[in-house]
């Protein structure tokens, strides 16, 4: 059984007159000690995908689902208190700019202690003791003296540290990394990234991890997630989704990836942006992008459908094509 | 946080100045002397005037008179009244409770609602609570004191009779100033002798509510407006959504998250509104016949009384500047990146 299972998710932003649909019919499940990716484009629904499920979006967008659960609780009946009880303790996440997300007026053994007295009950010696265990954990060099330290005397990279601290504090089962390194220097990210990798591998917790860096996907993740528009375009295993992705959209997001692509054709990626809340087109949701587009695709839209190795949002994959 | 505290002292010293040169000048922009004024409709000695004004010594060239005060001013002396001849030191600090009580109630009220009222709209932006309070803080905001004041006069006072018109208590009962503060004074009078002043502290309270009310009412706009901005902006910093993201209970993202930083700059804009308080307390203590300094100011502009005003300005803006450094230094250690620059 998964740990996470998530099916026909919608989020909708905006008033009834003039509503916005960010996420749209997604499904996604994730199972325990399992690495999965999700990338896409910027908005294309990842961010708001997770704070759905955390139950962040209260009072700003609407969510419905045919299921939503977790550890074999179902998020979408639970109430916010009992929600409470898992968000920051059995699911965690870790957000984009560290340097934004720690509380500037309190320190960071304050902000890793919060969680522990919060979740656990821990106090006292004890609540230290352990504070100063995460640190030394994501590997945050004189932890004792940072205990003391106040968000604005640390690097970004430190501060995801914490913030990685915060989120494992009291051992999760879904570690949420929302494109964790995008704001860090180069060779931060890689630190962090093998830190992430690292834990998840020790203490066998499932990770999500959003990223635009495909690379990275490709090297660590079990399953992938590709999001388009508030949909998943293509989902799967990874060596096969990397070898042979069948989506147009997969196809063009791993041809700008240095690796894949060869000489001029560098910069392959499809020209344009994600449609956003006016300009969503009325058939396929690619299809003003789409070098594959046929006059089908601008009438209706393709549901998912299944093949052997995943799933696909497309009226004609590309399968024919790869393996000829 | 030290460097911060010397270039905060070193904007005091020329804005000292620049107060002493304004009330200066001011005071004698307007047209008669005290001589003058005195005499008025009677009609005046061209000899008495100018023997009148050598002996107070305003005969001299401006600069002279202005150098003169600042030189007495470095030696300490605020000068004497010219009506009682008391010195304006002592008639300052015999007026300034009733001025402090009024002021500290109007400020206590007016912080404890407005940020109650703004941190509630906050929350709950875009409902009938929030446009309310939007709504009635602007009006108080852009009521004038002296309409406002007027007005809840003749409603609370004159047509229902709820609370006194003037004055700080009741002439009835026999309360001997001990710290200048009525509230106080009144309960010790009360204490000692309760035949006689029994329900004294509660007149002295039903006293104090209206003109508290009118003087607070604009810093209590003020306050709720920059509380629930600063809630809205702080609601949507990162930091807000890890908090909720940790499973904190709502109490706990809002007073230990977003109101601790939403309240910086609050603190400054309430250590504003003492500056505020003070240009209110002037119009307010005369509506309300209250004997504070304000009251004091307005009769010593009326009979051109050069060193009462002057150095009455003076000490209050003084105050005032003073407040405001301490509420400078306040943000400072509310505030780590300040407290921690080197
Ligand atoms: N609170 C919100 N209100 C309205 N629209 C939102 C809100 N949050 C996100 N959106 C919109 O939803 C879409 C998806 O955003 P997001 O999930 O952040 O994308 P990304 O895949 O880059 O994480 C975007 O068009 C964004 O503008
Ligand atoms: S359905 Fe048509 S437009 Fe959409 S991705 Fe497939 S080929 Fe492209
Ligand atoms: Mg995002």
């Amino acid at each position: 059984m998964s740990l996470l299972q998530i099916k026909n998710l919608s989020v909708e932003f905006g008033n009834a007159a003039n509503p916005f649909r960010a996420v749209e019919g997604l499904d996604l499940s994730v199972n325990q000690g399992e690495i999965v990716g999700i990338v896409g484009e910027s908005g294309s629904g990842k961010s708001v995908t997770m704070m759905a499920m955390m139950g962040l979006l209260e009072g700003q967008g609407r969510i419905v689902a045919d299921q939503l659960e977790f550890d074999g609780k179902n998020l979408l009946t639970i109430s916010a208190k009992e929600r409470r009880k898992i968000v920051g303790k059995d699911i965690a996440m870790i957000f984009q700019d560290p340097m934004t997300s720690l509380n500037p007026s309190y320190t960071v053994g304050y902000q890793i202690m919060e969680v522990l007295k919060v979740h656990q009950g821990l106090r006292g010696a004890e609540l230290k003791a352990r504070a100063l265990e995460l640190m030394e954990l994501v590997e945050i060099p004189a932890p004792k003296s940072r205990l003391e330290a106040y968000p604005h005397q640390l690097s970004g990279g430190m501060s995801q540290r914490v913030m990685i601290a915060v989120a494992l504090a009291c051992n999760p089962k879904l570690l949420i990394a929302d494109e964790p390194t995008t704001a860090l220097d180069v060779t931060i990210q890689a630190q962090i990234m093998d830190l992430l990798v690292n834990l998840q591998k020790e203490r066998n917790m499932a990770l999500l991890m959003i990223t635009h860096d495909l690379a990275v996907i490709a090297e660590v993740a079990h399953r992938v997630a590709v999001m388009y528009a508030g949909q998943v375009a293509e989902e799967g295993v990874v060596p096969q989704l990397f070898r042979q992705p069948v989506h147009p959209y997969t196809q063009a997001l791993l041809s700008s990836i240095p690796e894949h692509s060869k000489g001029a054709h560098r910069l392959s990626t499809l020209p344009g942006i994600v449609p956003g809340q006016y300009d969503r087109p009325k058939g396929c949701l690619l299809s003003p992008r789409c070098p594959h587009v046929q006059p089908r695709c601008r009438d209706e839209r393709p549901a998912i459908t299944p093949h052997q190795h995943g799933a696909v949002r497309c009226f004609y994959p590309l399968f024919d094509k790869e393996a000829s | 946080m030290f460097s911060f505290i010397l270039r905060r002292l070193g904007v005091l010293i020329p804005t000292f100045f620049g107060i002493t040169l304004i009330t200066f000048a001011l005071i004698r922009m307007i047209p008669g002397d005290p001589i003058e004024v005195m005499v008025g409709e009677r009609t005046l000695d061209p000899v008495m005037h100018a023997a009148a004004m050598k002996r107070l010594g305003l005969d001299q060239p401006l600069y002279v008179q202005y150098f003169d005060y600042v030189s007495k001013l470095f030696h300490g002396d605020l000068g004497a009244s010219l009506k009682t001849q008391e010195s304006v030191w002592n008639e300052f600090t015999t007026l300034f409770p009733a001025t402090l009580e009024l002021a500290l109630c109007a400020l206590v009220f007016a912080t404890v609602f407005g940020l109650l009222a703004g941190v509630v709209a906050a929350i709950k932006r875009g409902s009938m609570f929030d446009h309310g309070v939007m709504g009635l803080s602007l009006t108080g905001f852009s009521m004038p004191i002296f309409v406002w004041g007027l007005l809840a006069v003749m409603f609370f006072s004159v047509f229902l009779g709820w609370t006194p018109v003037s004055g700080r208590i009741d002439l009835m009962f026999d309360v001997q100033p001990q710290t200048g503060f009525m509230l106080i004074d009144a309960w010790r009078a009360e204490l000692l002798d309760p035949d006689i002043n029994a329900g004294a502290f509660k007149d002295a309270v039903m006293h104090l509510i209206l003109p508290t009310i009118v003087l607070g009412t604009i810093p209590l706009a003020t306050i709720a407006r920059m509380t629930r901005s600063s809630m809205l902006e702080v609601l949507r910093e990162d930091y807000v959504r890890t908090a909720r993201a940790k499973g904190l209970s709502p109490a706990r993202v809002i007073f230990i998250h977003t109101l601790r930083n939403a309240l910086i700059p609050v603190l400054t804009v309430i250590g504003l509104q003492v500056g505020t308080l003070m240009g209110g307390a002037v119009l307010t203590e005369t509506i309300f016949s209250w004997p504070g300094i304000g009251k004091w100011l307005i009769e010593a502009i009326g009979r051109r009384d050069y060193p009462v005003v002057q150095n009455g300005i003076l000490i209050v803006a003084t105050l005032v500047i003073l407040t405001n450094f301490v509420v400078d230094i306040l943000y400072g250690i509310a505030n780590p990146r300040i407290r921690h620059a080197k």
